[in-house]
């Protein structure tokens, strides 16, 4: 049967209502088991050596003395991991990621690992393991990448999208172009145009939990993996390609998990632990260090980027321009093209253009970062907005209105908008109390739009019935913070049942059939579309389990307000069939109930923010205090409100510790200076307020209940809100991120010489 | 090197483990004595997540010795709630959706626990200075913080 996924304006009993998530008390009391918290009969322990070179050829390695240590049981380098990727570049940057073959290419690379009986023996190995580098030239800046004289990372890469094609390989891996209209001709048109420059630092994901696995390599060619993942259908499969098993035959299990963030959408060390358990012949865990994690996973993108935005005084836009230059590490991606693509969503524009270009450097392999590349690109835009609406003497907020998308407007990026929050969100910042509240000495106000596309993708979803009629759905998405409740809630509204009689349970990779990421905001509205549609299969099922107990024909019978209920004046008088009864009945009515279902969630549902920020600002020291901050983000239909206002908050704290402190420091020898929680610093609960949340539901036309993805759109606007802010109770126009008290206090100072 | 015999109280049980010289206690509880409750986030005192209470203060058990535990009384989140009966606190944070991933949730409660002990009504700076050495990177710190407040108005009587 196929599923009507369009949006059907109905009234609500159990979604948007807030009980308790039901993994809660697990939670709190210890018992939920994370990456680390589980553990194999026999395993060894696994630590990896990495390079302390940023760049550098490796000649040689020399395991020799480390395997005559003591409890050592197996060494792994690339000789054991051959290339399997036959010619997939993705695959292969994944492959080289996890084990250095000729090149190590950045400060932390892994070029060899060591499975032992106990950490001591692990690290007494690691340390006589002999490996014979060819120091070379390191680039770790964007812009310094793409000069001409830069030191050449790949000698395979020439620029992909600019005629004619490149002759000379360079660090430029791409060029995107995304826009419509002509600039030029717009840029005529305006009275007054603003240019400027902006910079972003590399910030990390800083999930708490540091990557964690237990593999377990079978003589018979089966695998068991046991991994804190945001996805273990991908992880699944990049392993089975990476190590030449069959997919089927490695069961893949995630554990909770402790923050992921888009840093744990692909794999990192868990072939290297497959590989040392086929190697050792025993179960192996692996588990990286906080220092590991910042040396050699996740990054976001460095980012440079040039921005000229022109209007009217009247104050429309006439033409907007970016220039985005990426980092992503040493592989090429898709990150620019990102940051190319979302500059400008927020508004209805004539003429715009936008340009990107990845450039690879010696740093870690850039991971998605929520609403990766986005942040960035709105700081730049939005800082332009910002200060176009100071030259033109418009407040900023009328500004954005005077040129905000709507339904029918083509985006930036191409496609016509169907509706969206963007205009809501603006008006309900207007009249916020925030907007109007008096500001303190040395305060500033800022404010500023965001943008996420959210995605949709393959999902598959179980729902069994028992015989007492209550209900277990077993989904193959991760949660990652209360999607188990939304869910359940979604059953219960589905079949008219208690939400406390549903029980949400998420499969491995050998029940379930294959599921996306958990990512791009999809959790909640793709595998909430597939439990619905998995929802009225049971209920058809449960139709026809009806007319067998009534024995009158199926078309008599009607679903509704969670019962069976017989239709005309003929059955009419029936007591109408609760889910329980019918289950009650299963075993002697064709046997168990259960309705499946597996789909590709399409029409995931754009979604926007506005954000409001008070800073102060202690000019003797350079350092800034959030002061008030209030989210306004459009959730389409918030299913369970507590933890769309919880996505709001952590989204935007994490873009206040990027905008304020969070950056990847390097040395000139291209080692990594900061690789810890004490010199990398996230916001702590001193360094914030309360964050006030608004959550406005306008209805996403392609789910069923109006749902669109939440999660990540909160980090676009605060790099941009807080810099402007900044900007306002400085004086001065801050156009590098993060807003450190160093770079603070330097902008001070050259403004009084 | 040869390990050292420990006798020590964990949540109000007598408890003796070998340990090596070297190892936290935050290794001896999750590997020697199964207690993973308490999380590694940093291993170098900076993220909280390891948090357990000694002798009435909260420290970063991956910055004590397993050694150290001798003679003292220790609490982990292990033995916040008795028996199936929550502490005002774990069922605080439950109702306020003070947890997203949950990874921090018990280093919170351990800290928060401790500070209800020697401030029962703290304000919400008090509230946000006492639990800085806990990071969690989910929540923003909103929830969590009125979470303690009201597991503090509840245990002070003063439920709504
Ligand atoms: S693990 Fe102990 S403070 Fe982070
Ligand atoms: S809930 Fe995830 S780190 Fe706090």
């Amino acid at each position: 049967m196929s599923f009507d996924a369009t949006f059907q304006n109905k009234r609500f009993n159990s979604v948007g209502t807030r009980p308790l998530r039901p993994d809660g008390i697990d939670k709190v009391t210890g018992r939920a088991r994370y990456g680390a918290d589980f553990n194999m009969p026999g395993q060894l322990v696994a630590r990896v050596l990495r390079s302390p070179h940023a760049h550098a050829r490796i000649k040689g390695i020399d395991t020799s003395k480390a395997e005559a240590v003591k409890g050592v049981k197996a060494i792994v380098t690339a000789a054991d991991m051959p290339d399997l990727t036959d010619g997939d570049e993705a695959l292969f940057a994944i492959l080289d990621n996890c084990m250095a073959r000729e090149k190590a290419m950045y400060d932390g690379h892994a070029v060899a690992a060591v499975a032992a009986i106990d950490e001591s023996s692990a690290k007494a190995a690691l340390k006589l393991i002999k490996v014979d580098y060819e120091v070379l030239p390191h680039v770790v800046d964007v812009d310094a990448a793409m000069m001409a004289d830069a030191p050449v990372l790949n000698d395979t890469i020439f620029t992909q999208g600019v005629e004619p094609a490149p002759s000379k390989p360079s660090n430029v891996a791409n060029r995107s172009e995304f826009g419509h209209g002509d600039v030029d001709a717009g840029f005529a048109k305006a009275d007054i145009i603003v240019e400027r420059s902006y910079k972003t630092e590399q910030a990390h994901q800083g999930y708490i939990e540091p990557h964690a696995c237990v593999a377990s390599c079978n003589a018979d060619g089966t695998a068991d993996l046991w991994v804190c993942t945001q996805g273990h259908f991908v992880y699944r499969q990049n392993c089975a390609d990476l190590l030449g098993l069959e997919a089927s035959k490695l069961r893949v299990t995630s554990s909770e998990i402790g923050g992921g963030f888009g840093g744990k959408t692909h794999v990192w060390a868990e072939p290297v632990a497959l590989a040392l358990s086929r190697k050792a012949g025993r179960p192996v865990k692996l588990i990286m260090s906080r220092e590991e994690v910042f040396r050699a996973s996740g990054p976001t993108s460095a980012t440079s980027i040039d921005v000229k935005i022109g209007a009217t005084k009247d104050g429309k836009i006439t033409a907007a321009e970016a220039t985005l230059r990426y980092t992503s590490g040493p592989y090429p991606d898709m990150w620019a093209e990102l940051g190319a693509m979302t500059a400008f969503a927020p508004y209805d524009l004539e003429n715009v253009k936008t340009v990107g270009f990845e450039v690879v450097v010696n740093r870690p392999k850039v991971a998605a970062y929520r609403a990766p590349s986005a942040p960035m690109a709105a700081f730049a835009a939005e800082s332009a907005v910002d200060e176009l609406a100071k030259e033109i003497g418009m407040d900023p907020v009328d500004f954005r209105i005077a040129n905000v998308a709507k339904e029918g407007t083509r985006s930036s990026y191409g496609p016509v908008y169907g509706p969206i929050g963007i205009g809501p969100t603006l008006d309900a910042a207007k009249a916020h109390p925030h907007m109007s509240a008096p500001l303190g000495p040395n305060q500033g106000r800022g404010m500023a739009c965001g943008f996420w596309f959210n995605f949709g993708g393959q999902t598959c979803t179980d729902l069994n019935i028992s015989a007492d009629g209550t209900v277990t759905i077993a989904v193959g998405t991760v949660d990652v913070g209360g999607s188990r409740a939304s869910l359940s809630l979604i059953v219960a509204e589905e079949l008219g049942i208690e939400y406390s009689d549903v029980k949400a349970v998420i499969a491995d990779t050998s029940t379930l059939g294959y599921n996306d990421m958990t990512d791009g905001s999809r959790g909640t509205f793709s595998t909430s579309m597939a439990t619905i549609s998995a929802a009225r299969n049971a209920i058809e099922v449960m139709r026809q389990r009806a007319a067998i107990m009534w024995d009158i024909p199926l078309e008599h019978i009607y679903w509704e307000d969670g019962h069976a209920k017989a239709a005309g004046s003929k059955h009419g008088n029936r007591a109408p069939l609760s889910v329980k009864d019918i289950a009650a009945e299963a075993g002697n009515t064709g046997g168990p109930i259960a309705g499946h279902s597996e789909l590709v969630a399409d029409g995931a549902g754009v979604s926007f923010a506005t954000h409001i920020c008070d800073i102060e600002v202690d000019s003797e020291t350079g350092s800034s205090r959030v002061v008030r901050y209030t989210v306004i983000q459009d959730a389409g239909k918030a299913v369970h409100p507590a933890y769309v206002e919880g996505q709001y908050q952590g989204g935007a704290a994490q873009g206040i510790g990027w905008a304020l402190n969070e950056e990847y420091i390097y040395g000139d020898d291209g080692r990594l200076q900061n690789p810890g929680f004490l010199d990398y610093r996230i916001p702590v609960c001193s360094d914030l307020p309360m964050i006030d949340t608004q959550i406005l539901e306008i209805p996403n036309p392609n789910h069923p209940y109006g749902v669109r993805g939440v999660g990540e759109t909160s980090i676009v606007p605060p790099l941009a809100a807080i810099a402007n802010a900044v900007s306002n109770a400085v004086g001065l126009r801050m156009s590098h991120i993060p807003l450190s008290p160093p770079r603070i206090l330097a902008a001070l100072n050259a403004a009084k010489t | 090197m040869p390990a050292i015999a420990v006798s020590t109280t964990i949540n109000d049980d007598t408890v003796e483990f070998l340990c090596q010289p070297d190892e936290t206690l935050l290794d001896v509880l999750r590997n020697r004595l199964g207690l993973m409750g308490a999380k590694e986030g940093c291993g170098t005192g900076d993220c909280g997540a390891c948090s357990a209470i000694v002798d009435g203060r909260v420290v970063c058990s991956c910055l004590v010795l397993g050694a150290e535990a001798e003679g003292r009384t220790i609490e982990t989140i292990e033995g916040m709630a008795n028996g199936n009966e929550l502490h005002p606190l774990q069922r605080k944070f439950i109702e306020h959706a003070a947890l997203q991933c949950g990874i921090c949730t018990p280093g919170f409660l351990m800290a928060a626990k401790a500070l209800l002990e020697v401030n029962p009504d703290p304000t919400e700076t008090e509230i946000r200075f006492w639990l800085a050495g806990n990071l969690c990177r989910c929540t923003g710190y909103d929830k969590i913080v009125r979470a303690v407040q009201d597991a503090a108005a509840e245990m002070r009587g003063e439920t709504a």
